[in-house]
C-alpha cells in the first residue's frame, strides 16, 4: 500500500532532537478506512429495533411571530400517527446547551412555546409508526401565527429600537459580564493612528456555510429494559449530550447511556444538542424505541450553520510597513439563540489582531441574535472567518504601500517572547518560517535579512 | 476575453483546544490475558482518524506493536469522560490522556517482567515488536502474550492505567479581555494560484502550496489527509458555499447537494505540501492538532489571488461569479 505523505523539513528548526520513535511518525492505516471503502462500517441508522417509531417535526412558516393556536387534530388522525408532541410534554423545555459550563442564561426551547423566532423552528413533534405517518402527521399540523417585525441584519439588530429577537436576553446581544461584546483592550489605538504614515480601513463579510456532514444529524432512542434510555447518536461529544439531555428530561444523568461510533462527518454541527432530547421524550412517552433523523434539507436549512460574520478592520500603519495600531468592530451572526456563539465570540477575540506583533489593539467582538436559523460551532470558528478579513486586510496594505505581502508579514509576525493582544506571552511560534518555507516553495525570492529572520529571536515586543 | 491568472498569500495561526480550557478528557487502559491492551474512551473518532493516532499513542508509550493495541471508545456506560471531538483537542487532550495511561501501565508492565525475568524492572526495555528484555542482554526476554498470563495467573496483578488531561478552566478579564486561550498554536501559510475567467466570473483554483508547522506529524498519511482535506473545505467556503447566498436576505437558500455546490474531484488544484516540526513541550509527542485550521489560510489566499489575477477585491464570501462580474464591471466603469 503506498500513501501520499508530505515532506518533514526539519532545516528550519535545526535545534530540535531528531526524532526516535517506533510508530510515532510512521504511516499506519486508518483504523475505518477499509469498512469505509468496502461500504461496511456501521452507523447509528443502520440499527431498527422492532417496534420503531419516527419522529418528524412541524415547523414554523415564519420568521418571528407569536403563536395564536397550534392544532394538532389533523394530524392525531393521520393512520399509523401514535402521539404528537408540543413544549408542554418537555420536562425542562427552554435550555442552553453551553449551560455545562456555566454560560447562561437558558434561551431555547426545546419545542416552541408562545413564539417562534426563525423560520424552520420545531413546534410540534409528529410520533409514528412509519416514516411517511410522522411526515403526513407533521404536514397537518396546523399553526395559527401573529406576524411579528423580523430582523435580518446585526447592525440593525443593535440599532435602537429594532424588535426583540430574544427575550431570555432581553436585547439582540449576549451580555459578557456586563459589556455587551467581548472586548480586547491593549495600548492605545487612538495614540498608534495619530502616529501613523497611513490608516486604512476596510469591511469584510462572509454569509452562513453549511457544515455538510455525508451522514445527517439524527439518533435512534432505544428503552431499555431496567427503564434506562440506550440512545445511538452521531453526536461529536458523548457526555455533553448525555449530560444536556438529562437536565432537559429533568432524569438523574445515570438513567442514560449514549452509544455512539462511526460518524459520517461533522465538522462542529454535531456538538449541537439538536435531536436527542426530544426523541427520548417520545420514547418514555410511548416506551417504544424512536428514531429521529433530519433530512437532507433540514441538514441545510434548518440545524446550525457557520454564523455569518461582518468585520471592519482599521490599521495605523508606518510607511515602512509596521503595523502600530488595529481596531477591529466584529459582528457574529448568532441566529435566534446562544448555541455555542457566545464562545465562538470569545474564541475570535482570543485570535486578534491575528498571528502579528501590534503593540495597540482595540477589539469589540459583537455576539448579535438575529431572526435566523441559529448559528453555532463549525470548523474553526471564531477563527476561519477572521482569517479571511485579517489575511485579505494585509494584502490591501502591502498592495497600497507598494511592498512585497511576505515582507510585510515577517516584518509584523508574532515571535516567541512577544506579549499578546490578551496578555499572554506567545511561545513555540513558527509564523516566520511557514512564510520562509512558502516563499522557498513557489520561488518567491525573499531579500537576505528576510530569510534570516526567525521565531526564536527578536521577539519581546 | 481572456482568463487571468494571479497568485495570493494567506499566513494563519491556530489555537489547540478548548478555548479558555476546562475541557478535561480521560482514558483509561488495561491489558486482556492475551497481551492486547484495550483503550478505554468516550471520544468520538469523526472519520478524521482519532481511533488510529491515540493507538499509535498507546503502542509508542508502551513500547509494543500497534496490533497490540485496541481502541473502545464512545460508549458512556463503558469509557470515560471526553469533553468531545471539536476545537482541535482530540489529538491534544485525548492524545495526552492516552500517554499518561499508558505509562502507568507500561510501569505494570515492566514490574511484573522484573518478576518473571528476576531482574530490577530498570533494566528492562522494551523491543517494539512484543518483547520485554533485558537490557544488554536480549535472550533474556518475555513476550508480552506470556506475560499477560503470567500477571492474571501466577501473580495476580492487573496491567493497567489510567489518565487524564485538564488544562484548567481561564476566565477572561471583562475589561481588557486577558486571558489564558491556548494550550499551543500550529502556523500555516498558503499560496493560491487562481485563474479568472473575465466572461463568465468563473475562479479555478490551479495550484494550492500549503507550508504548515504542526509540532509534530504523529502520522504522516493522515497529515496529508488533514492538509488536502481542509484545503479543499477552505476552496469550497472561498467560491461555492453559502447556506443565504444573498445574506442577509433569507431567500434562495439551498435544499440538497444539488442546489448547494461544493467542488467535484475535477475542481481539485495541484497541491504541494510542507511540514515542519516545532514539537509543542504539552502537546503528545510534541503535535499541536492541526484537525481545523486546514480550511483557513485558502480562503483569504484565494481572495487575494483573484485580486492578483483580475484587480477585483473581494471582501465578501463566497467568491460567486456574480461577484467577480460585478467586480470587474465596475473596474470598467459599467453599472446596472
Amino acid at each position: 500500500m503506498r500513501y501520499k505523505t508530505n515532506p518533514i523539513d526539519r532545516t528550519y528548526f535545526p535545534d530540535e532532537p531528531a526524532p526516535d520513535f517506533n510508530v510515532i511518525g510512521s504511516v499506519v492505516q486508518r483504523s475505518d478506512a477499509l469498512g469505509h471503502v468496502t461500504g461496511r462500517s456501521s452507523f447509528f441508522e443502520d440499527l431498527s429495533p422492532p417496534g420503531l417509531l419516527h419522529l418528524k417535526a412541524h415547523r414554523s412558516t415564519r420568521h418571528h411571530a407569536r403563536l395564536a393556536t397550534v392544532d394538532t387534530s389533523e394530524a392525531l388522525a393521520v393512520p399509523g400517527v401514535v402521539r404528537v408532541l408540543t413544549h408542554a410534554d418537555i420536562p425542562n423545555n427552554v435550555f442552553t446547551p453551553l449551560k455545562l459550563i456555566g454560560v447562561q442564561p437558558d434561551d431555547e426551547p426545546v419545542l416552541a412555546e408562545g413564539k417562534v423566532r426563525y423560520l424552520g423552528e420545531p413546534i410540534c413533534a409528529v410520533v409514528a409508526e412509519t416514516e411517511a405517518a410522522a411526515q403526513e402527521g407533521a404536514a397537518r399540523v396546523r399553526v395559527g401565527y401573529e406576524e411579528l417585525p423580523a430582523v435580518f441584519d446585526v447592525e440593525e439588530a443593535l440599532a435602537e429600537g429594532a424588535p426583540i429577537v430574544n427575550e431570555y436576553h432581553g436585547h439582540n446581544y449576549f451580555t459578557y459580564e456586563g459589556h455587551h461584546c467581548r472586548r480586547i483592550r491593549f495600548g492605545d489605538v487612538e495614540a498608534a493612528f495619530a502616529a501613523a504614515d497611513h490608516v486604512f480601513e476596510w469591511r469584510y463579510q462572509s454569509a452562513p456555510i453549511e457544515h455538510a456532514p455525508t451522514e445527517t444529524t439524527g439518533c435512534v432512542v432505544v428503552p431499555q429494559p431496567d427503564g434506562r434510555l440506550r440512545i445511538h447518536s452521531d453526536t461529536q461529544a458523548c457526555f455533553f449530550t448525555l449530560d444536556n439531555t438529562a437536565l432537559i428530561l429533568g432524569t438523574p444523568f445515570n438513567r442514560l447511556r449514549i452509544v455512539g461510533g462511526t460518524v459520517g462527518g461533522g465538522f462542529g454541527g454535531k456538538v449541537d444538542v439538536a435531536v436527542e432530547p426530544v426523541a427520548c421524550v417520545a420514547a418514555m412517552l410511548t416506551g417504544q424505541p424512536v428514531k429521529y433523523v433530519y433530512s437532507r434539507y433540514e441538514e441545510m436549512q434548518v440545524s446550525s450553520p457557520r454564523a455569518a460574520e461582518r468585520i471592519y478592520i482599521k490599521d495605523a500603519v508606518t510607511a515602512d510597513g509596521r503595523i502600530i495600531g488595529r481596531k477591529i468592530t466584529l459582528y457574529v451572526d448568532a441566529g435566534a439563540y446562544s448555541r455555542h456563539s457566545p464562545y465562538g465570540t470569545t474564541k475570535a477575540a482570543a485570535h486578534l489582531p491575528g498571528p502579528y506583533s501590534i503593540p495597540n489593539v482595540w477589539a469589540d467582538c459583537h455576539c448579535v441574535f438575529t431572526n435566523r436559523t441559529p448559528s453555532s460551532a463549525m470548523r474553526g470558528f471564531g477563527v476561519t472567518i477572521g482569517d479571511f478579513a485579517l489575511e485579505s486586510q494585509m494584502d490591501r496594505i502591502a498592495r497600497a504601500l507598494g511592498m512585497d505581502p511576505l515582507r510585510l508579514r515577517l516584518r509584523n509576525a508574532y515571535r516567541d517572547g512577544d506579549l499578546k493582544a490578551h496578555r499572554k506571552v506567545a511561545e513555540g511560534t513558527a509564523l516566520v518560517e511557514v512564510i520562509q518555507k512558502a516563499a522557498e516553495m513557489v520561488g518567491h525570492e525573499l531579500p537576505e535579512e528576510y530569510r534570516r529572520m526567525s521565531s526564536m529571536d527578536g521577539g519581546g515586543r | 476575453m481572456a482568463r487571468l491568472r494571479g497568485r495570493g498569500y494567506a499566513s494563519v495561526n491556530y489555537p489547540t483546544g478548548m478555548n479558555l480550557g476546562g475541557d478535561p478528557s480521560q482514558a483509561l487502559i488495561h491489558a486482556t490475558t492475551t497481551g492486547t491492551f484495550v483503550v478505554s474512551l468516550s471520544s468520538v473518532d469523526l472519520g478524521q482518524g482519532l481511533k488510529t493516532v491515540v493507538a499509535q499513542c498507546a503502542a509508542e508509550t508502551l513500547g509494543l506493536p500497534m496490533e497490540n493495541i485496541l481502541v473502545d471508545t464512545a460508549d458512556t456506560d463503558t469509557g470515560p469522560h471526553c469533553m468531545g471531538t471539536f476545537a482541535s483537542r482530540g489529538t491534544h487532550r485525548v492524545g495526552n490522556a492516552v500517554i499518561m495511561a499508558a505509562a502507568e501501565a507500561r510501569e505494570v508492565m515492566l514490574a511484573v517482567a522484573a518478576e518473571e525475568l528476576e531482574v530490577d524492572a530498570g533494566d528492562l526495555e522494551t523491543d517494539g515488536t512484543g518483547y520485554i528484555q533485558v537490557k544488554g542482554a536480549q535472550e533474556r526476554r518475555i513476550h508480552i502474550t506470556d506475560l499477560a498470563l503470567a500477571a492474571h495467573f501466577t501473580h495476580g496483578r492487573t496491567i493497567s492505567g489510567r489518565g487524564m488531561f485538564l488544562k484548567e478552566k481561564n476566565d477572561p478579564v471583562p475589561e481588557t479581555g486577558e486571558m489564558d486561550p491556548d494550550s499551543c498554536q500550529a502556523h500555516a501559510c498558503t499560496v493560491a494560484v487562481v485563474e479568472v475567467d473575465d466572461e463568465t466570473g468563473v475562479v479555478e483554483v490551479l495550484e494550492m502550496h500549503n507550508a504548515y508547522e504542526i509540532g509534530r506529524a504523529l502520522n504522516p498519511a493522515m497529515v496529508a489527509q488533514q492538509v488536502e482535506g481542509g484545503a479543499w473545505m477552505g476552496m469550497s467556503h472561498a467560491l461555492f458555499e453559502a447556506t443565504e447566498p444573498y445574506y442577509p436576505a433569507r431567500d434562495h437558500g439551498p435544499r440538497d447537494f444539488t442546489e448547494y455546490l461544493m467542488p467535484g474531484a475535477a475542481d481539485i488544484p495541484a497541491y504541494h505540501n510542507a511540514i515542519l516540526e516545532r514539537p509543542a513541550g504539552n502537546g503528545p509527542f510534541g503535535a499541536k492538532g492541526i484537525g481545523e485550521m486546514t480550511a483557513n489560510a485558502p480562503i483569504p489566499a484565494i481572495a487575494n489571488a483573484i485580486f492578483d489575477a483580475c484587480g477585483v477585491r473581494l471582501d465578501t464570501m463566497p467568491f460567486t461569479p456574480e461577484r467577480v462580474l460585478r467586480g470587474l464591471d465596475e473596474l470598467r466603469g459599467y453599472h446596472d
